[in-house]
């Protein structure tokens, strides 16, 4: 049982982590807070990926002449790891908008409350 | 040689055009809707060309740089990407065309971003349809999405907190659909859709799949305002722009149908998906709830934007279902819906966009029976659309509900049965109280004598796309025997 | 000669009619003649189809697929040929009429009102040469949304009521008709409209059969005024007058009673219908809506209300012959649909000739009347006359073989529901007669006879019933098509 939950500490990380976001996205009033959340959330994500790529002495993908290539096991995937790369890029091009966003809304209705928002919107 | 490069050409087409519009936007700032234009109209040709070849010669297959998957990525273009390419990219052409004015109203001098933010979000929506690697297919949903979230923002003044929501639960949901991806991988080890369709059955009953086949349901089923899902629409559609909206609403909905489609029946196929829990029913209930809820919320609505973004709900909720059943009529029911819908509600969403352009408002207890004499065009291209909404033939809505109901009696599924009948009538109601408003006096308001108007007809180049629509509607209704012999041919099973 | 394209054109020449209408909106004598032109060539080329039904023959046509291997198509078969002249023929008599009607009564949007008119007719006919249920659907809906415009054609607070009521009664029913088409599409894959039904070497469960039925007959009931389904009927009459006369007496109702016989005899069969006893139902509803009709009838005082109720109870007559599943009774029922729509339309008629003239609409108010409008309310005595089922009026000859035909089937109690329902028709029509004749009347003075475009085609009708009730094979054969038709349908299709 112990070896369940120590065995995928990581992966318990990424549902913490998740868990957190997913928190900050629903209850959280400030649309700031509820970014970060979003943040949070994308970014639990993006470590699954680079967890689930990772293992113990092994190397990056870059030939070794000390290892030879019968031997991939000892090369890491890089696949998940380039993908987080672009996962990363969409992930701040998000937050960018989003933060473009409040920007906007609070010019229009100066506060970022959710609930004094939806007051002034009606 | 062209047939086998057409899918690339599809998305390089809303590239060039994006990085175009720009550079004569800089320069000319009225070029960019003639631009936009252009590109949405060659795409669209090439869309055109592209589906009668695969009909014809079947499915294309592009690989990126000639690698093969599973190290490239590819585009998979078969009957059912051909048919939703070919849906949004003409759908997408006419709208732009009727843009021209409404975008120099609502939000003059920014036509320029408008319509260059309007072709990558084109491009997002081709790549989700074409591309065959789920990764990929993230990449672009999130193109589209934040093109799609800059497209809403501009709008009235609350559309930036609509598309702040819509935003939040957007990303969210491709979150959770990139969770799935990655579920997915680490059991496959492949990103390709076919390659990991041909080793899911030695995958069956595998909980790490069902988990997977749940965020990506979840996920997409945000993009697709599946309920409980549809929080963020009725606000995006309503406080968007109106040229915003109708690019947006016939569009961006159907694409993430195709993905649970995609997803459902070619990727897990039905067996796969209900090997667990029987997801797919899971699936239609929740798309008959909200076949009824939109309804229901659309009834209660004074605002034709938000009332026509309730009825989306509503009709989104057909296409799932029609998935739902996996038989070939309810799969044909769904995608001629699917185009039916686009029509309809792209056609719906510009005249909405014309009344405002005219009166100031699209509040539909302000309509009065002036506006039959003032936009006697206009106001017969909504009865089209509206009639073929509420499903009466020879339209072509009728047949897509004909079709969905041969699917529902051969599932022996009597409970999707009543619910497609029942939210008929809803649509009646709440069509038929706007063709009241329309066409007679208001008794209720004390009318004795027809008001009074003179002709004011909205311009040719909002006229034509609208009516070139709603005619398609009746041609379709007529022709759809060989549309659905071709979606026929397309079911996987 | 080459009849295929007629049953098409016959169906499209007053579609066609209503670009001309519009075109013509500020010129109304060029409008009305488009009107009486369409309907002029539709009824000729409904007459072109007679001498083949009589026969026994049926002209088929098919358009393009509507569905995979379900094709819009017509079919002019006898019964369709049979309704299909019944109501083009009286279409040119409300033509003449609607236009002294609207034009006495100083209607609005008389162009609307035309147009509408003209999709109407198409509809009809189009149900009545449907060849399978899609097709059916199609018209019936059409139908549904052509005749929305006339119920609400005044925009009063009333008609728009009347107006909503309708369109919830009819489009229910046209969902319903959908479903259960296509439940028979799935059972036994075909709908096409076969004498002797489709069900042949289907065996069903019997409670599914049930709800087939009953999802047919809320469909088709709606229409046919079938009680407790009838509401949307003297809501309706909010409508103008021809509206009321033509497609709440003849076209509209009688579609439904006429898809009510389409159900019985060519979906089902009438085999089945015995066989599942689903027949019993029908006699039921029809029996206790003849009787209940013909009490509600007597409460109205409005002229029109009463007629409607009166409507109400006749197209059930027409529903009582056909659930006999004896052929004199089917032929009693068909003949009814003819010699009710003659006497009903003289009805309404008078009741919208007395509206334009005297602007009166309650039968209290109709004292002496008969002085000064004689033409019209000898018309109106020969119309009652002949529904409460007095000889020679064709009233008597239909309803004489419905009683037949309840004897044929060893039934007692649908002859006893004639006789008291008979008794009723004279309740509730001659205090109506006996204020015209023999009450003084007041302020009648300055008032004459209708205009002769009403009158005319008034006196037509009623002679027609007349002339009906003395040769039924008078001009149309119209009897001897209704004995091939029932025969037809208890000889599994082979007359």
């Amino acid at each position: 049982m112990l070896d369940f939950f120590f065995g995928h500490y990581a992966y318990w990380f990424v549902i913490i982590l998740l868990c957190i976001g997913a928190y900050g996205i629903l209850f959280k009033k400030n649309l700031i807070k509820k970014t970060i959340g979003l943040a949070i959330l994308q970014i639990s994500v993006v470590l699954y990926f680079v967890s689930i790529a990772s293992k113990w002495d092994a190397t990056v993908t870059v030939m070794d002449p000390d290892i030879p290539l019968d031997q991939v096991a000892n090369y890491l995937n890089p696949l998940p790891h380039t993908l987080m790369l672009t996962a990363i890029v969409v992930g701040v091009a998000t937050l960018g908008v989003a933060f473009t966003l409040l920007i906007a809304i609070y010019n229009r209705y100066e506060t970022l409350d959710e609930e004094e928002l939806i007051d002034k919107i009606q | 040689m062209i047939e086998s490069h057409l899918p690339a050409y599809i998305a390089l087409t809303f590239v060039l055009f994006s990085v175009l519009i720009p550079a004569f936007g800089l320069w000319r700032s009225e070029l960019s809707h003639p631009i936009a234009v252009l590109g949405g109209g060659i795409a669209a040709g090439f869309s055109l060309f592209g589906f009668i070849d695969v009909i014809n010669d079947g499915s294309i297959r592009y690989f990126f740089g000639g690698w093969e998957p599973p190290v490239g990525i590819e585009f998979v273009y078969d009957g059912l990407s051909a048919f939703f390419v070919l849906v949004i990219n003409v759908v997408a052409f006419f709208v732009l065309i009727h843009s021209h004015h409404i975008s120099k109203r609502e939000f003059p001098g920014k036509e320029m971003p408008y319509y260059s933010l309007a072709m990558l979000m084109m491009l997002g929506f081709n790549g989700m349809i074409m591309t065959g690697d789920l990764f990929n297919l993230y990449v672009f949903l999130e193109i589209a999405s934040l093109a799609g979230y800059a497209l809403i923002a501009i709008g009235d003044r609350p559309a930036p907190y609509a598309a702040f929501r819509y935003l939040i639960i957007g990303t969210a949901g491709g979150t959770l659909y990139l969770l799935g991806v990655g579920f997915m991988y680490t059991v496959t080890g492949t990103l390709n859709i076919i390659d990991m369709a041909a080793m899911l059955p030695m995958l069956y009953e595998s909980n790490a799949v069902f988990a997977a086949l749940i965020l990506m349901i979840v996920g997409i089923g945000v993009k697709a305002a599946l309920f409980p899902m549809h929080g963020w629409l009725p606000d995006s559609y309503t406080y968007a722009s109106s040229s915003s909206t109708a690019l947006i609403a016939p569009i961006g909905t159907k694409v993430a149908a195709y993905i649970l489609f995609r997803i459902i029946l070619w990727l897990f196929g039905i067996e796969i998906t209900d090997a667990v829990a029987p997801i797919s029913y899971f699936v239609g209930v929740l798309a008959c709830i909200g076949i009824l809820y939109g309804s229901i919320m659309a009834i209660a609505q004074s605002e034709m934007k938000r009332m026509l973004a309730y009825s989306s709900i509503s009709q989104i909720g057909y296409i799932i279902m029609g998935l739902s059943l996996a038989n070939p009529w309810g799969f044909a029911g769904a995608l001629l819906h699917v185009l039916n819908h686009a029509i309809m509600k792209a056609c719906l969403f510009m005249i909405s966009g014309q009344l405002r352009l005219k009166e100031g408002h699209s509040d539909i207890s302000r309509f009065d029976d002036g506006y039959r004499k003032k936009y006697p065009w206009t106001m017969a291209y909504f009865t089209i659309a509206a009639i073929s909404m509420i499903g009466l033939p020879p339209l072509a809505g009728f047949f897509s509900k004909w079709y969905l109901a041969l699917g529902t009696i051969d599932n022996s599924n009597w409970l999707f049965l009543a619910v497609i009948l029942i939210s008929s009538l809803l649509n009646a109601v709440y069509f038929f109280r706007v063709l009241e408003k329309v066409y007679m006096m208001d008794p209720s308001k004390g009318q004795k004598e027809p008001t009074d108007a003179k002709r004011d007809e909205a311009s040719a180049s909002m006229l034509w796309p609208t009516g070139i629509l709603a005619v398609s509607l009746i041609v379709i209704g007529f022709a759809n025997a060989v549309i659905v012999g071709v979606l026929l041919d397309i079911f996987p099973m | 000669m080459d009849l295929s394209l007629v049953p098409l054109l016959a169906v499209l020449v007053s579609l066609i009619a209503v670009v001309p209408i519009l075109l013509s909106s500020t010129k109304p004598n060029l409008r009305e003649f488009w009107t009486i032109l369409a309907a002029a060539i539709k009824f000729g080329l409904v007459l072109l189809l007679l001498p083949g039904a009589l026969e026994g023959e049926s002209v088929e046509l098919h358009l393009v697929d509507l569905a995979p291997g379900l094709p819009l198509a017509l079919k002019a078969d006898p019964l369709g040929v049979f309704f299909a002249v019944i109501a083009s023929g009286l279409w040119i008599f409300t033509s003449f009429y609607s236009i002294g009607y609207v034009r006495g009564a100083g209607e609005h949007k008389q162009t609307r009102y035309f147009a509408s008119f003209a999709v109407c007719l198409s509809a009809t006919i189009g149900i009545a040469f449907s060849a399978n249920l899609l097709t059916f659907i199609l018209f019936y809906e059409m139908l549904t949304v052509a005749t929305y415009p006339l119920v609400i054609h005044n925009e009063k607070k009333e008609a728009v009521d009347a107006g909503r009521k309708y369109l919830a009664f009819t489009l229910t029913a046209g969902l319903l008709l959908v479903a259960a088409s296509a439940m028979v599409y799935h059972y036994t894959g075909t709908i096409d409209f076969t004498p002797g039904g489709v069900f042949d070497g289907v065996e069903l469960p019997h409670t599914a059969m049930l709800v087939l039925f009953i999802m047919f007959l809320g469909a088709v009931g709606v229409k046919a005024g079938i009680m407790p389904i009838h509401g949307w009927l003297p809501a309706a009459m909010a409508a103008p007058t021809p509206v009321s006369a033509l497609l709440h007496a003849v076209a509209v109702v009688k579609s439904g009673v006429f898809a009510v016989l389409r159900v019985v005899g060519y979906v089902f069969g009438t085999d089945v219908m015995g066989d599942y006893n689903l027949n019993d139902i029908l006699i039921i509803l029809a029996g206790t809506t003849i009787i209940l009709a013909s009490l509600i009838a007597f409460n109205q005082d409005n002229l029109k209300r009463r007629l409607a109720y009166s409507t109400v109870g006749h197209l059930s007559y027409i529903v009582l012959g056909i659930a006999l599943l004896t052929p004199i009774g089917m032929t009693g029922g068909i003949m009814h649909i003819a010699a009710h729509a003659t006497m009903k339309i003289t009805l309404f008629f008078c009741a919208g000739a007395i509206y334009v003239n005297l602007h009166r609409t309650e039968i209290s108010n109709l004292n002496g009347i008969a002085k000064v409008m004689p033409w019209t309310m000898g018309s109106f005595a020969i119309g009652s006359m002949g529904l409460a089922g007095i000889p020679p009026i064709n009233g008597f000859f239909s309803k004489w073989n419905l009683a037949l035909g309840s004897l044929e089937g060893d039934m007692i109690i649908p002859v006893i529901v004639l006789v008291v329902s008979g008794l009723l028709n004279v309740g509730y029509f001659f205090p109506i007669l006996y204020r015209a004749y023999f009450k003084p009347g007041e302020g009648l003075k300055k008032y004459g006879e209708a205009s002769p475009l009403m009158v005319v085609p008034i006196v037509i009708t009623a002679a027609l019933s007349v002339l009906f009730g003395l040769f039924p094979n008078l001009f149309f054969n119209f009897f001897d098509l209704a004995v091939d038709i029932s025969s037809t349908l208890f000889n599994n299709g082979s007359p």
